[in-house]
Order: C-alpha cells, then sequence, then structure tokens
C-alpha cells in the first residue's frame, strides 16, 4: 500500500464579507467548511461539485495560496499549515498548480522560454544555458517544440498555451500537481489531447495530482478515486467506479443522473432537483443539501450529519447511513415537502 | 409530413476584417420542421452563432454581411425582409435566447416591466391584465414565488432562473420557431437539467420548434430529433441523432464522437485528433478537415467534397461517401406504390 503524499484535516476557509461605510465584517462566505480527504502517492484524486462549491478554493489552500481559516494539511507528513513564508516558498517546488485559462495565466509579454524558465531561476538554476536546455526538453516532453521557445502566448491555441502552462509546471520536478479545471475551456477534440498527455505525465515522473474539474465525464476518466463538494463540504469520496455505479450520497446520486449522455439509448430516469444551491454565506442548517435533497428527514434540518465510512473507503455525510441517531421509521425517505 | 418552419439555404455570412476576409459561414443548409428539436454541434468558432444570428439578421454591419444564401421562414426570405418587417419577426414569430442571460435582460428595469412590454407589444392588454399574465409565465417555467419574483431585478436571481426569465419571455408571444444558443453552456449539470426538461415540455405542449445549438453532444442525445455538424464554417454532416451518434459517416463527426471521455466506461484510452480547428479564410483548398484526418488521401488535399446526400435529411461532407450518394425525393414527386 502507497502512503499519503497529501493529508488535509478539518480544512476551512471562510472569507469575510464587508459591508456598511465603514467596511466593517458582516457575515462570512464559507467557501470550504470542514473538509478532510488524502491522496496517495501516484495518485490522481478527482474533485467534482457544481460553481461556487468550493473546489478552487480547496486547491488554492492546498498550497497556501489562499490561507486556510482552521485544519491541517500534511505534505509528506509534515504539517504545512505553520510554515514560514521561505520554507513554503522552497516547498512549492514540490507542489504545483495549473489552471483553468492558460491565457490568463501566462504573463503575455514574455516568451515562452521566459515564461517556462522562470521557476528554474526561482528555484536556484542560475546558467542561462542550462535554463534553454531544460526548457527545451520541458517543450518537447509536453508535444510541442524547441522553436517554440522564443514565441509569445498569443501565438498559441488554447490546447498548445495549456502545454506551456503544464510544462511550466514540470520545470522542477514537482511530486503534486493540483490541477484546476485545466480542460474546462477546451474544445473536445483538444481536450482529450491534454488528458492523454496528462495521464502519459503522471506515469512518466510518478506524479500525484488533485484534479479539480466540473465535468463528471473527464472526472471520471483521469481520476483514481474521487470526491463531491456541495457548498464547501464534502460530501462523498470513494474509488471512481463505486462513486459511478453506486453512489451513496442523494447530491451525487442527483448529479450522475443530470448528466445527459451522448448516447440515444441511454433513457435513464433524470433525478430533477428542485430550486438553486443555496447561497454560501447562508448555508441551510443541519445538512447543507436539505432544501433539495428528496430524502429528506427531520433530523437533516438540525443536524449536520458526520462525515464517514459508510463502506470499505467509501465515504459519505449523510444521516441516511447513520443508524445511531435514526430510527428505523424515520430511516425511511420521505417525499420532499419544499419546492 | 410536417411543414418546414425554417430552411436556409447555401447561406454565406461573411466579415469584412482589418486582417481579411472570414467566410464564418461558409454555404450552410439547414431546415427545421413544426414541432421539431434540431441541434447544431460543432466546436468554437465553427459558425454556429453567425447562423443563428444570420436568420434573425442580428449580423453586426460593419464587419458582418450575409453575401449570398437564403433563409426561408414560413414562406418568406429573411434576408431580403426590411428591417421593419425583421423587428415585427424578432421576439414575436421567432425567439431567441443565449448563453449568458443576463447581456439579454436589462439590469435596470425589474423583470416583471421586461416581461410586460414584451407582453404588450405582441397582445392587446391593459397593464394589470398583463402583469397578471407574467406572473403566470413565470409560474409556467418554474420560478418559484413567482409574485415577488415579478418585482425583482435580474441581478438579484441566479443564472438558471434567469435563463427561465428569458425562456419565459420568449414564450410570451408563442413563437412559431425558438433559437437557444448555448443555453444552458453557462449552468451547472443540475440546472441544466431542469433548463433541458422545460425546452422539451415547450416543444411539446406548444409544439414549437426549436433550433438548438450547442458544443455538447450529451445535450444534442437529450432533447434533439436531429442533427446538423458544423466544422469550419460548413455542414459537415447531418442526420437524425441515433444516426450521427451510433453511425457517424464523416471522419471528424466520428473523432469527435470519440474523444469524449464514457462515463460508463471502465479505464480506456481517450481517443484523439491531432491538431487544432482551422480559422475559417477564404480560397482554401482541399477538405477543411484534411490536414487531421487519419483516412485523407490524394484528392482530399485537392479539390474540396461537397456534401453528398446519403439519405433523407442525411448527408455527409466526405469523399468516402461519394458512392453512397442518392437522388434527393424532391417535395413533389409521385410516390410510386409497390
Ligand atoms: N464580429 C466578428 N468579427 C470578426 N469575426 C467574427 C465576428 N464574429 C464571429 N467571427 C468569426 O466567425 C467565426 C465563427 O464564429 P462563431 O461565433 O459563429 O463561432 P461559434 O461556433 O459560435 O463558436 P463558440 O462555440 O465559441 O461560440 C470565428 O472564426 C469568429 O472568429
Ligand atoms: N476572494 C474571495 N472573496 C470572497 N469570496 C470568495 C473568494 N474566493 C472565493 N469566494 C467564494 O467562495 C465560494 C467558493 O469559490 P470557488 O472555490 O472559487 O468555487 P469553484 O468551485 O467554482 O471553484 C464561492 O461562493 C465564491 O464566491
Ligand atoms: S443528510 Fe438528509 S438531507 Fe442530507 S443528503 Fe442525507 S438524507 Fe438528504
Ligand atoms: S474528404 Fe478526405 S480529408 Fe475530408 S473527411 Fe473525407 S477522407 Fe477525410
Ligand atoms: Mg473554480
Ligand atoms: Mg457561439
Amino acid at each position: 500500500m502507497t502512503k499519503p503524499l497529501l493529508k488535509v484535516e478539518g480544512l476551512k476557509k471562510y472569507f469575510p464579507i464587508k459591508g456598511g461605510v465603514f467596511g466593517k465584517v458582516v457575515g462570512q462566505v464559507k467557501a470550504v467548511d470542514d473538509v478532510s480527504f488524502e491522496v496517495m502517492e501516484g495518485e490522481i484524486l478527482g474533485i467534482v461539485g457544481e460553481s461556487g462549491c468550493g473546489k478552487s478554493t480547496t486547491g488554492k489552500t492546498l498550497l497556501r495560496l489562499v490561507e486556510p481559516t482552521e485544519g491541517n494539511i500534511f505534505f509528506n507528513d509534515e504539517s504545512i499549515t505553520e510554515l514560514s513564508d521561505e520554507k513554503m516558498r522552497l516547498l512549492r517546488r514540490d507542489m504545483q498548480i495549473i489552471f483553468q485559462d492558460p491565457y490568463a495565466s501566462l504573463n503575455p509579454r514574455h516568451t515562452v522560454e521566459k515564461i517556462i524558465g522562470e521557476p528554474l531561476l526561482v528555484h536556484g538554476m542560475k546558467s542561462a544555458q542550462a535554463r534553454k536546455e531544460r526548457v527545451k526538453q520541458l517543450l518537447e516532453v509536453v508535444g510541442l517544440s524547441a522553436y517554440h521557445a522564443s514565441r509569445y502566448p498569443h501565438q498559441f491555441s488554447g490546447g498548445q498555451r495549456q502545454r506551456i502552462g503544464i510544462a511550466r509546471a514540470l520545470a522542477n520536478n514537482p511530486k503534486l500537481i493540483i490541477c484546476d479545471e485545466p480542460v474546462s475551456a477546451l474544445d473536445v477534440s483538444v481536450q482529450s489531447q491534454i488528458l492523454n498527455l496528462m495521464e502519459e505525465l503522471r506515469d512518466q515522473f510518478n506524479l500525484t495530482y488533485v484534479f479539480i474539474a466540473h465535468d463528471l465525464s473527464v472526472v471520471k476518466h483521469i481520476s483514481d478515486r474521487v470526491g463531491v463538494m456541495y457548498l464547501g463540504r464534502m460530501v462523498e469520496l470513494a474509488n471512481k467506479d463505486a462513486l459511478y455505479d453506486t453512489p451513496k450520497h442523494p447530491y451525487t446520486q442527483a448529479l450522475l443522473s443530470a448528466v445527459p449522455l451522448p448516447d440515444p439509448d441511454d433513457k435513464q430516469d433524470r433525478i430533477i432537483l428542485q430550486g438553486d444551491v443555496p447561497s454560501p454565506a447562508n448555508p441551510p442548517t443541519g445538512c447543507a443539501f436539505h432544501t433539495r435533497c428528496p430524502y429528506v428527514m427531520d433530523v437533516c434540518k438540525a443536524v449536520r450529519p458526520e462525515w464517514k465510512e459508510v463502506s470499505e473507503d467509501h465515504f459519505a455525510a449523510c444521516h441516511l447511513y447513520n443508524d445511531n441517531d435514526q430510527s428505523e421509521e424515520q430511516q425511511k425517505p420521505l417525499m420532499q415537502v419544499e419546492s | 409530413m410536417s411543414k418546414r418552419v425554417l430552411d436556409i439555404n447555401e447561406l454565406h455570412t461573411h466579415f469584412f476584417t482589418d486582417k481579411g476576409e472570414i467566410p464564418a459561414v461558409d454555404g450552410v443548409s439547414l431546415n427545421v420542421s413544426e414541432g421539431e428539436i434540431v441541434g447544431v454541434v460543432g466546436e468554437s468558432g465553427s459558425g454556429k452563432s453567425v447562423t443563428s444570428l444570420s436568420v434573425m439578421q442580428l449580423i453586426p454591419n460593419p464587419p458582418g454581411k450575409i453575401v449570398s444564401g437564403e433563409i426561408m421562414f414560413k414562406g418568406r426570405d429573411l434576408v431580403q425582409t426590411s428591417l421593419k418587417q425583421m423587428k415585427k419577426i424578432r421576439g414575436n414569430e421567432i425567439a431567441m435566447i443565449f448563453q449568458e442571460p443576463m447581456t439579454s435582460l436589462n439590469p435596470l428595469f425589474t423583470i416583471g416591466n421586461q416581461l410586460i412590454e414584451a407582453i404588450r407589444i405582441h397582445n392587446k392588454m391593459g397593464k394589470g391584465e398583463a402583469r397578471q399574465k407574467a406572473v403566470e409565465l413565470l409560474e409556467q417555467v418554474g420560478i418559484p414565488r413567482a409574485n415577488d419574483i415579478v418585482d425583482e431585478y435580474p441581478h438579484q436571481l441566479s443564472g438558471g432562473m434567469r435563463q427561465r426569465v428569458m425562456i419565459a419571455m420568449a414564450m410570451s408571444c408563442r413563437p412559431d420557431l425558438l433559437i437557444a444558443d448555448e443555453p444552458t453552456t453557462a449552468l451547472d449539470v443540475t440546472i441544466q437539467a431542469q433548463i433541458l426538461d422545460l425546452m422539451r415540455q415547450l416543444n411539446r405542449d406548444l409544439n414549437m420548434a426549436i433550433l438548438l445549438i450547442t458544443h455538447d453532444l450529451g445535450v444534442i442525445a437529450e432533447i434533439c430529433d436531429r442533427v446538423v455538424v458544423m466544422y469550419a464554417g460548413q455542414v459537415v454532416e447531418e442526420g437524425t441523432t441515433r444516426e450521427i451518434l451510433k453511425d457517424p459517416q464523416q471522419p471528424y463527426t466520428k473523432g469527435l464522437i470519440r474523444s469524449l471521455p464514457d462515463m460508463k466506461a471502465k479505464n480506456q484510452k481517450l481517443y484523439s485528433i491531432p491538431g487544432t480547428v482551422p480559422k475559417p479564410k477564404v480560397d482554401m483548398v482541399g477538405c477543411r478537415f484534411a490536414p487531421r484526418c487519419e483516412y485523407a488521401f490524394d484528392r482530399c488535399f485537392a479539390e474540396s467534397p461537397p456534401l453528398y446526400h446519403i439519405g433523407d435529411n442525411r448527408t455527409s461532407r466526405c469523399f468516402l461517401n461519394e458512392r453512397d450518394q442518392r437522388e434527393v425525393a424532391s417535395h413533389d414527386e409521385t410516390v410510386i406504390k409497390g
């Protein structure tokens, strides 16, 4: 059994909401609200969920690009939440991030050589010649050519720019890459090229990914295990086949059934959820999903369900799987009352 | 056979920019009949939106212009229709909804104001009656608390609710044709399911013809009867949803379908089409897909393949389909019973 490379315990990130003339804090957006998970060495952990559920914030707090409000993050058994800025900077060699919009994350005035070479310089590769060689090598690794080094970002297509972003992330041989919607902005035919590249690189360099996306079929394809978030919370986490074949949490069930499949013979009954996702500034009490859940029970409105292992290696937070606080009677799914 | 509502023939819409002429829509033909949902699918830049804006006569001019072709709508050519006439048709006989509903709602007016105005343009009604109608429409598209929402401003609603308001507005005039350009692309998947469900209901209950533009083949499979596939400004294949998804003919369509990660499959390597979509240019020689096509042969680089009719409303733009060509049955042809 491989060991966890990354371990997250009770992670929270609350953003203050300021209001009034004096900019006083009038509330908090609970972007990430008590999330725990582990990522094994060499594994791809997918994180899915609808917009605003806290995927990107989770990704950024893992690298402390956003400071967590509470909780612990261990990288290689070392707690990184208390590290000094300087130590954290050194650690970022091993932990990289790539973003959805490769254009916005590449400096338009710099050549590709400078863009990819910068992290090399920052981490001590002083010789310009050595950097040039390494950039050439990296470009080839991601399927571009050495002659691309002297060009500027606007001279590339979206897919090529994502390749540049990946080359930059790979520059210092990281162990972990947080991938935040890396293929969401790409067309289908280019998306599959980048997904294949990312899989090859994982195998070639023994990388570990946290792969964030909202597209459930993309996440299923690339991940080993998948976690589902809703309103800042992790609601379910399991091996991908278990999660997609036998989802336990009512939200995961609804989410999966809502995905239209490109197959005219797939006429599964959709669970059409009522209403919108509530605001993370004012999440519902108890289970955050209770305002939309077809199985809502009284207890769901009052008590936040515990995050627990409901079957082997399959985690969920839902009162339906909590035998302690429920009598048989109450466990029966009720019809939804509110709309 | 049901009546054709829309019949686009050989449409050419070009943009004249400092960097030259861009044939964004380069000879597109497609049709939609009463009660039908026809999908237009293609990657970004393939000309989907320019096609739909051409139908509405909303191409910004300059730099854009319909260079040739006809757009027959209920027996009249919209290309030849005066702007004044067009204004009457828009939002009355043809309604359109876009990807980002915020840009098509006025942020300064309440939902009710905008709906009431739309209703009163098309129906002779007093304000009170129109307001009542507005609330009814909001209820029909599944807006909760319609009586309150009617007095709220667009920014107070979520993306899904705004798209419902746009659909309510489109319905206020019971159009013969609804053009929906990526109506669910900006929405989350659970909200998308709600909106698609609503569109299907409208199509069934009002027999409304819908031209649905999307890049998502899942959305196509979900609600379309027929599909038109576009690539670099041209139609490359057309067929029923089943024919396109289960038996694609043109190599680009085939590759596109194979590139999709399959949510039901276990660990398989993804197919990928090499290279990227070309930008449309005038004087392109050969098949536009040739540089990326695994079946390409000499002729593909020298000549452009025509759109071969290989069945009723079934076409493919590929030399490999030349032998499958059929005479297209014309409508007045007498059917000989055997
Ligand atoms: N106002 C304009 N001026 C110049 N070129 C334009 C203009 N609008 C569109 N084009 C060009 O026309 C082509 C087709 O654009 P269109 O917006 O129809 O693509 P699309 O299929 O809708 O793409 P997407 O899925 O990204 O919306 C593109 O090459 C685009 O750059
Ligand atoms: N800097 C910030 N200030 C205030 N709120 C924020 C900030 N960043 C994110 N949020 C809020 O946190 C929630 C989660 O955001 P994010 O993690 O970006 O979601 P997504 O899953 O789309 O990536 C959202 O409600 C968002 O508006
Ligand atoms: S805890 Fe209750 S409301 Fe939440 S998902 Fe489970 S059954 Fe539904
Ligand atoms: S015409 Fe030739 S290049 Fe074009 S799709 Fe057919 S085989 Fe491929
Ligand atoms: Mg995000
Ligand atoms: Mg478009």
